[in-house]
């Protein structure tokens, strides 16, 4: 922009009252606030959860808090936090998840986006927006009731609550965020490519994954890992469905636990101050952790699609 | 309608539907019950405040919670007068109300400690006073199919402690549970916080000991019957009031070869059946008269029925029986 056109641009706001100017200052400044929160809320929020956890980091024998799967913050004879069973719970239940979910989400995204068209192409949009719009209480409560009942009954599993019904519940939560963000990768792509591709004689699927999916690849792999961050953060569904035991998973019929459900079940009635409610903002803190660089990487991704 | 309201999934399948009409039709009815809700809680509220009533803080235990809000409602017949407000969050909870003076009465699952009276003394200068209001019993339940007759605390011991030997039904000579699908001994507990768990800890895994890790941990004694009722393979224990048609209550032995007994109010109150305890309401020092009419209301027959209704154990079956 050159000297004279700024010039142009600042001529007319000189003929406002002073009024009118500082409305427009303070706005300015509202909005400029409002922009900056989201960080300061960030940094607040992990500093605050840090600082209720702090005074217990020194006492703790961290190889046994993070590798031993001795859990028992209440017990009368001999405290442990050993949460390296809740990690694995987590780290199961979110794999496992995605291991369903990710298949789906690219493969509906695909559809979505390269198959359908007009009507069916909006009615699904609003669909699957909607699924994302139910409360992962209303989703713990069809854990309970209705899919413990199925895997009782259909599978070869000794209890309904476990690893399989706690991960369809993510995974089925995840899908609409894998397939909203996945679809706006493979619309980024250019439709030249497509083009070419229908030029060289390729069909609709060869068109998919030979030349879609290397071009949106880093969006996908955005709208995965996004998937991935919803799921570890999930509470209530998996509380109610995994059936809350600390517990190594063996096979995906077992019951686990996750660091999530753990705060959850145990915060409201621990007393305030104490190691046992010091440990639980550590787990919030180590849960916050694992968020933040599975965001990290989706954001790498998708900054990855932007230069492209 | 009322098929939607008694099922949430068939709600969540209306509003995804494309009926536009039944879509509406629920949007309407929740819409409805929500605003329902709101009116009689204001209703509520005005009623109480012309009679220009006597509030008593009623705080504790969770095991207690339904005993004291079922109190709480009938007494409200007795004398409109009195309001008594309930909550929960346990008996600690409830101490530490009763240390500070927020609470007019403590509920406790357990007995006061020194140090917690000793709190209370030197708050409000007088020593706390204790009221044995009933007992509740915590019950072993199995599924309903589950063929074993007895059990015995040593066993019980050996099934949920730290460190204990059994994790299979073939161990108890249990092989024949219909659709099991494994001889493990799916163990379903509480949370750690919860009072229910402190309690069987104590009784089962010894004073100081710990339960042995992988059971199922429930957020509230009702599911954990709940989900011993859909699992062939499962054990729990819970309040001996949440038993159902669909899980099996099975007789606690105190030793191998000693007589087991099934919980009930009987054995409870001669303490024959091992996993009771007592029940509790504590006040700071020498109650007022609202309060102490209140107590003494609760120690009544009346009251004490209420005790029995909700599944608990009232303090004396002759009384009760007049």
């Amino acid at each position: 922009m050159t000297a004279s056109q700024t010039d142009n641009l600042k001529r007319p706001r000189m003929a406002r009252s002073m009024a009118a100017i500082l409305g427009e200052r303070t706005i300015e400044l509202i909005i400029r606030i409002c922009g900056v929160s989201a960080i300061v809320f960030v940094f607040g929020i992990f500093l605050f959860v840090l600082r209720e956890g702090a005074p217990l980091i020194g006492k703790l024998d961290w190889t046994k808090v993070l590798f031993s799967q001795e859990w028992y913050p209440t017990s009368k004879g001999n405290v442990r936090y050993g949460v390296g069973a809740l990690i694995v719970g987590t780290l199961s239940v979110t794999g496992l998840a995605m291991l369903f979910a990710v298949p789906f989400g690219i493969g509906a995204a695909v559809f979505v986006s390269e198959f359908s068209t007009g009507k069916v192409k909006e009615t699904l949009k609003i669909v699957i927006e909607m699924l994302a719009a139910i409360p992962s209480i209303v989703w713990g409560f069809i854990g309970l009731s209705v899919m413990n009942r199925l895997i009782q009954q259909y599978l070869p599993a000794p209890v309904g609550l476990n690893l399989l019904n706690g991960a369809i519940l993510l995974a089925l939560m995840s899908v609409p965020i894998i397939v909203s963000i996945g679809e706006d990768a493979l619309k980024a792509v250019p439709d030249s490519y497509r083009e070419a591709a229908m030029a060289m004689g390729a069909t609709r699927w060869q068109t998919v994954y030979r030349v879609l999916f290397p071009a949106a690849r880093n969006g996908l792999l955005a709208a995965a890992l996004l998937g991935v961050g919803r799921a570890i953060g999930e509470t209530m569904a998996v509380l109610m469905a995994t059936g809350h035991a600390v517990n190594i998973p063996k096979s995906i019929f077992d019951p686990i636990r996750t660091l999530t459900a753990t705060i959850a079940a145990e915060l409201g009635e621990t007393a305030v101050g104490s190691d046992h409610y010091r440990m639980l903002f550590l787990i919030g803190v180590l849960l916050f952790s694992i968020t933040f660089v599975v965001n990290l990487l989706a954001d790498l991704a998708v900054r990855g699609v932007r230069k492209q | 309608m009322a098929n939607w309201l008694r099922s949430p999934s068939a709600l969540l399948t209306v509003l995804v539907s494309r009926d536009r009409k039944a879509k509406l039709w629920v949007v309407i009815g929740l819409l409805f019950v929500l605003g329902a809700a709101g009116c009689s809680q204001s209703t509520a509220k005005t009623g109480g405040s012309s009679a220009k009533p006597q509030v008593i803080q009623n705080i504790g235990s969770d095991t207690m919670v339904n005993l004291a809000q079922a109190w709480a409602e009938e007494y409200q017949n007795v004398e409109p007068n009195v309001s008594v407000e309930v909550s929960g969050g346990g008996s600690g909870l409830g101490i530490a109300a009763l240390i500070n003076g927020t609470a007019d009465i403590a509920n406790s699952s357990r007995h006061i400690e020194p140090d917690e009276e000793a709190a209370v003394v030197a708050h409000s200068g007088s020593k706390p006073r204790e009221f044995l209001v009933g007992f509740d019993a915590l019950s072993i339940y199995v599924h309903k199919d589950n063929p074993i007759t007895s059990i015995s605390l040593e066993e019980l011991h050996e099934i949920y402690a730290e460190g204990g030997k059994i994790d299979r039904w073939s161990q108890l000579g249990i092989t024949n549970i219909p659709r099991a699908r494994t001889d493990r001994i799916i163990r379903v507990s509480r949370q750690n916080n919860s009072g229910t768990y402190h309690y069987f800890r104590e009784v089962v895994c010894g004073k100081k000991g710990d339960f042995k890790l992988g059971s199922l941990d429930m957020n509230g004694s009702k599911d954990v019957v709940e989900l011993v009722s859909h699992t062939p393979g499962a054990i729990g224990y819970s309040g001996f009031g949440y038993n159902t048609k669909s899980v099996k209550m099975i007789p606690v032995a105190r030793k191998k070869g000693e007589k087991a007994v099934l919980p009930s109010i009987e054995t409870t109150l001669d303490k024959s059946y091992p996993i009771s305890r007592p029940m509790f309401m504590y006040t700071p020092g020498e109650p007022p008269a609202h309060v102490r009419s209140y107590i003494d209301w609760i120690l009544s027959p009346a009251g004490q029925k209420i005790v029995e209704l909700t599944g608990y154990i009232p303090l004396n079956i002759a009384e009760d029986k007049k």
